[in-house]
């Protein structure tokens, strides 16, 4: 069966991947939402923004995470000082890294849901007595749920995988911030870790397929449910 | 009385609708004009749906009033919006759809009763079926249904008719026209199908290029120049509202039309109903002496009223009888040869064969409608 220390890492990027995905939801059905529904001006810079983990390399989004929230950047600094949490090498560091890199996968699964709901269902909404809060609330949301979801799902198993921007924003550290990347990464590196490293490997090969057959699973009964 | 009273600009990027009328309420209230006349944006203007500048008055209620600086939101306004398509709620079954706008209106008064309607509108065998296991006509019937529980003020109906098939729409046509007679629930009814106005409106406001043309009773809105052209010249003839007399055992109807009678025969007609009869320019003939020996039994006379030109080879003879005015399609040559102009007595001939009627209710007389079929009587 499995070691301690691949048990471990297995945690470790369950708990990253579980941390990033919770955070990050929230913010992107609210962005996937301004920008289908949003009316503003910055609405492309937004857009731009938002995408920018997808074409940056990952030790940049790494480097300037350790910019902005490292102990002495103005974000982190500011939560050290002011709640006493540190986010650069720590698991909490390694959730936020990853929540950035696949933000953009989220927003994207959402934004195309979000696109297929008619403007018109909100509408009757509106004439049916439902304020603002309340027709999203009763009715985009649940129309975007099969979108959330896909979302969420793709966005849990790119965090699993997430490698650059958490060695450089959250470090190798073994218990802390050594997900299955990492530790596959380090039995590479060392000298009699070929089989280790085989190991590794495989274990993400069966995690990513149980993903994969989970979400297909989860669209399917999300279809029944919807209708064709 | 109340009445619905609208004077409004709205702006749809080029288009631009300048929209003012006045209609008595309750009663159905038809929008009617060609494809582009600016009908779905002044009935989204109304519902607080698109942006107008100007004024909206519903009974005693302002929904939209810019110079005082008054514009309800749609939600508040408490309308009853039965779109084209429908727009059920996917993730909800019919029973959810049903209560989504019923929750929300329990502030309102409660003057419509949920099992009246779910028996009135057959829903109840409907209620635990998924929005796409719903055929055109039960779509429609559902979100009418929706609509009604969210208790509006003022029903809006855009077109609820088009997106169904021709042979369907009698599936809902006859609710709606229960809705009218039994509930008095003001309605506001947008078509481009004179059929549909002819048989639902108490009202019709003509709409032609963003702009309001007329705006009066069916009867009279059919003397109207401009409907003639939107009608086509087959639809081309006039409105009469009336009503039923004596019903022969052989169920001949007799109406008063003007000042003579007009035999028809009417599957369901009772004496005191009011009949809409459409009387089409083409089925009328036009006779300079009492006619004898014919089969035709309608027989009115009158006094020539006015010659329209309408073709190079047709005019159009408008022909008053008492109050009341016909209109026949006769050629120029018939024009000349009969000597015809303006002020002279004739006869109208009408082929009671192809009279068209439709039994309306007013709200005081309620009475189950026989489904308006149409109506011939043998000669």
């Amino acid at each position: 069966m499995l070691t301690a220390a691949e048990l471990e890492a297995l945690r470790i990027s369950v708990i990253v991947a579980g941390e990033s995905v919770a955070a990050s939801l929230p913010v992107a059905v609210l962005v996937a939402w301004l920008l289908v529904r949003g009316r503003f001006a910055g609405r492309t810079l937004l857009d731009a923004l938002v995408h920018l983990p997808l074409v940056l390399p990952p030790v940049v989004v790494g480097y300037l995470l350790l910019v902005v929230f490292g102990v002495r950047g103005p974000l982190g600094g500011w939560l050290y000082a002011t709640f006493g949490v540190r986010l650069a090498f720590t698991t909490g560091g390694a959730a936020l890294a990853t929540a950035v890199m696949s933000f953009p996968l989220m927003v994207r699964a959402m934004r195309l849901s979000l696109e297929g709901v008619h403007p018109g269902l909100e509408e009757a909404a509106r004439t049916l007595g439902a304020g603002p809060v309340d027709r999203f609330v009763s009715v985009t949301l649940p129309l975007m749920a099969p979108g959330i979801l896909a979302g969420a799902v793709t966005a849990f198993a790119a965090g699993l995988g997430e490698f650059g921007a958490v060695i450089t924003f959250a470090s190798n550290i073994p218990g802390e911030t050594r997900t299955l990347p990492l530790a596959l990464y380090t039995a590479i590196q060392s000298p009699d870790g070929d089989s280790a490293a085989a190991r590794y490997a495989g274990l993400s090969l069966c995690l990513g397929f149980t993903g994969l057959v989970a979400a297909e699973f989860l669209a399917r009964r999300l279809r029944a449910r919807f209708g064709p | 009385m109340s009445s619905l009273e609208v004077q409004l600009t709205a702006v749809r990027g080029p288009f631009q609708l300048q929209a003012r009328f006045s209609a008595p309420l309750p009663g159905v209230v038809a929008l009617y004009g060609p494809s582009g006349a600016g009908k779905s944006t002044l009935v989204n203007a109304i519902a607080g749906l698109s942006a107008a500048i100007g004024s909206i008055r519903v009974g005693g209620l302002t929904w939209l009033d810019s110079a005082r600086g008054i514009d309800v939101p749609a939600e508040h306004r408490r309308i009853g919006y039965v779109f084209q398509d429908a727009r059920l709620f996917p993730h909800l079954d019919v029973r959810g759809n049903l209560a989504y706008g019923e929750r929300r209106a329990r502030a309102a008064p409660q003057v419509i009763e949920r099992k009246e309607i779910l028996d009135l509108l057959g829903l109840d065998p409907l209620l635990a079926r998924r929005v796409h296991q719903l055929s055109g006509g039960e779509r429609q019937r559902v979100a009418l249904g929706r609509a009604l529980l969210a208790q509006p003020s003022l029903l809006l109906l855009d077109e609820p008719l088009a997106s169904i098939d021709a042979a369907r729409r009698e599936d809902v046509l006859p609710y709606l026209e229960r809705l009218r007679d039994a509930f008095a629930l003001p309605m506001l009814y947008v078509s481009h199908q004179y059929e549909e106005v002819l048989r639902l409106a108490t009202h019709v406001v003509l709409l032609q290029d963003g702009r309001t043309l007329a705006s009066d009773t069916p009867a009279r809105i059919s003397r109207e120049p401009a409907l003639r052209a939107l009608v086509g010249q087959d639809g081309v003839g006039a409105v009469l509202d009336v009503q039923v007399g004596r019903v022969e055992p052989s169920g001949l109807a007799s109406v008063r039309v003007g000042s003579g009678e007009v035999r028809l025969s009417h599957p369901s007609a009772a004496p005191g109903d009011r009949l809409r009869l459409h009387v089409l320019a083409r089925d009328v003939i036009i006779a300079t002496e009492p006619p004898h020996s014919l089969s035709v039994r309608n027989v009115l006379a009158g006094t020539l009223a006015e010659l329209v030109d309408e073709s190079a080879e047709d005019v159009l003879a408008l022909v008053a009888v008492g109050d009341e005015q016909l209109m026949a399609r006769i050629t120029r040559a018939a024009v000349a040869e009969l000597g015809l102009r303006a002020g002279m007595p004739v006869w109208a001939l009408v082929k009671a064969a192809s009279l068209r009627g439709h039994v309306y209710s007013r709200p005081a007389a309620i009475r189950e409608a026989g489904a308006g079929a149409d109506t011939s009587t043998p000669e």
